[in-house]
């Protein structure tokens, strides 16, 4: 494991709170993050079966403002943000001419002259460079880097709702998954996103930093009863690829298009162009050579990040995500594979400590909720 | 709180010797550590090892990591019951020992640490 020393690190406005709550702490993307409290497994199933919450406020925000911010969203996003009403959201591609990603982000409408990017820690300065060069190109907008006005806490799990809802006058019934509010949060205005990392019903509430730690705090004591614990990045990892929600920097990158991800659902393909549109669509009408899949072990063993994949003695591709997930107890994990060998059902080799073992491609997602 | 009887590695493997037998395993300290154990990869009986050299694979959730002989021998006894359940490593790491080791030369355990030496290790 490599630390970094502590005071070269970014810190979250509830870094206090995780070391009062006893949480391992690493170097995550340059922030000083909670990467378990009571276990990874724990906290996992806590998740699974009630709810966990979780400090994101790493995670970056990006506005775009002006009378042309929506043609600059359209431009620089693969999904179509024309379809967005005021107050929903949609996940896309922050796409290079190549049709890869800068960084996958969720879009939140926030008025017709007014978006919100959420994208990810390690790319916000990178991301922001990237939006104001090309923000432009569309005509009149402009992007500011808004990351640090927000404090981000999900809470995350089957109960997530009723908890919330006992701190909240917002109508949460009517927020639908992938819409959001404003509202009033424990005596603190929010901005509160049905959405998540985890694969289970949820909220993100956008919170100032310096009102971070009441909702926190308030969170944890409403949610006492119903079991709801504090969740760090572990569990969030292992949640999230039981839910096949890709992870940038393992799953995909600068180098792997939209469409070798899988991921043909976030483009607009009816929308006109965008940056590496003319890539995407000639990979969807002719095929991309790879593709991004889902597998479980056939054999006994975890395959993981940037282990190779060989079919007939070759190697044909890489493992992106990998590990033993907690609550289906195997091992899985997502690999790119050759397009024409990448069906569920085909076999390959992953090679782990020299040793090749046996691998089976499999759908995804590995695990979907049950809609109440 | 690390028991007396054991000896114990800077790696973070302890070893209990009875006459040549040498009953390995992994500290409290290195469970903390990985945090929930979910694979242990143990060598096969009959092969032998010097001190040092790495016997086997701990892997939790979130990490891999080698596990080294304390001492040198050949491989007696290998803990199939562990490789099954390797969870007990967390909940019992002194109790679970993964591998029993014929030790060619017993005296090598004097270079471990003991229980108080380990102890200020960890601290």
């Amino acid at each position: 494991m490599s630390t970094s020393a502590p005071g070269t690190l970014k810190k979250t406005p509830l870094n206090a709170r995780h070391r009062s709550l006893g949480a391992k702490m690493v170097e995550f993307g340059g922030w000083n993050m909670p990467v378990e409290y009571t276990g990874i497994a724990d906290e996992h199933m806590a998740v699974r079966t009630r709810a966990g919450l979780f400090d994101v406020s790493h995670m970056g925000q990006i506005e775009i403002a002006g009378r042309d911010a929506l043609k600059a969203v359209q431009h620089i996003t693969s999904n179509d943000a024309g379809k967005l009403a005021i107050g929903q959201i949609q996940y896309s591609a922050l796409t290079t001419p190549q049709g890869t990603f800068v960084d996958d982000v969720l879009t939140y409408k926030m008025s017709d002259e007014h978006f919100m990017l959420v994208v990810n820690a390690s790319n916000i300065i990178k991301d922001f460079n990237w939006i104001a060069a090309h923000v432009g190109e569309a005509g009149d907008a402009v992007a500011v880097n808004t990351s640090s006005r927000y404090a981000l806490i999900a809470l995350q799990g089957p109960a997530a709702r009723d908890v919330l809802q006992s701190l909240t006058g917002a109508k949460l019934d009517d927020v639908k998954y992938y819409w959001f509010t404003t509202g009033e949060v424990a005596s603190v205005m929010c901005t509160i996103s049905r959405t998540g990392y985890t694969g289970e019903d949820g909220f993100e509430v956008f919170v100032a930093p310096g009102s971070a730690e009441r909702v926190w705090d308030a969170i944890l004591q409403a949610g006492k009863a119903a079991g709801v614990i504090p969740a760090g990045l572990g569990a969030r990892d292992t949640l999230r690829l039981e839910a096949a929600m890709r992870l940038y920097g393992n799953d995909m990158d600068e180098t792997t298009t939209v469409v070798e991800a899988d991921l043909g659902w976030i483009v607009g393909w009816k929308k006109a162009e965008f940056l590496g549109s003319d890539v995407l669509q000639k990979q969807k009408a002719e095929g991309a050579p790879r593709k991004l899949v889902g597998f479980e072990m056939v054999d006994r063993a975890i395959a993981r990040h940037g282990y190779d994949v060989y079919m007939d003695g070759a190697k044909t591709g890489i493992v992106t995500s990998g590990t033993q997930t907690p609550f289906l107890k195997k091992a899985i994990g997502m690999a790119y594979l050759p397009s024409d060998r990448s069906a569920p059902g085909t076999e390959f080799d992953v090679v782990i400590r020299g040793r090749r073992v046996k691998a089976r491609v499999v759908p995804l997602p590995f695990y979907k909720r049950k809609k109440v | 709180m690390y028991p007396s009887d054991l000896k114990y590695t800077k790696d973070h493997e302890w070893v209990r010797i009875d006459g040549t037998q040498a009953h390995v395993g992994i500290t409290d300290y290195a469970q903390k550590a990985l945090g929930d154990v979910v694979y242990l990869e143990l060598p096969e009986i009959g092969r032998t090892f010097n001190k040092g050299d790495v016997f086997g694979t701990i892997e939790s959730v979130k990490a891999v990591s080698e596990l080294y002989c304390p001492v040198s021998g050949e491989v007696v006894e290998v803990n199939a019951k562990l490789a099954e359940k390797p969870e007990t490593v967390n909940a019992d790491p002194h109790g679970s020992w993964m591998i029993v080791m014929k030790a060619t030369n017993p005296a090598e355990a004097h270079d471990l640490l003991d229980a108080g030496a380990y102890t200020e290790l960890t601290k």
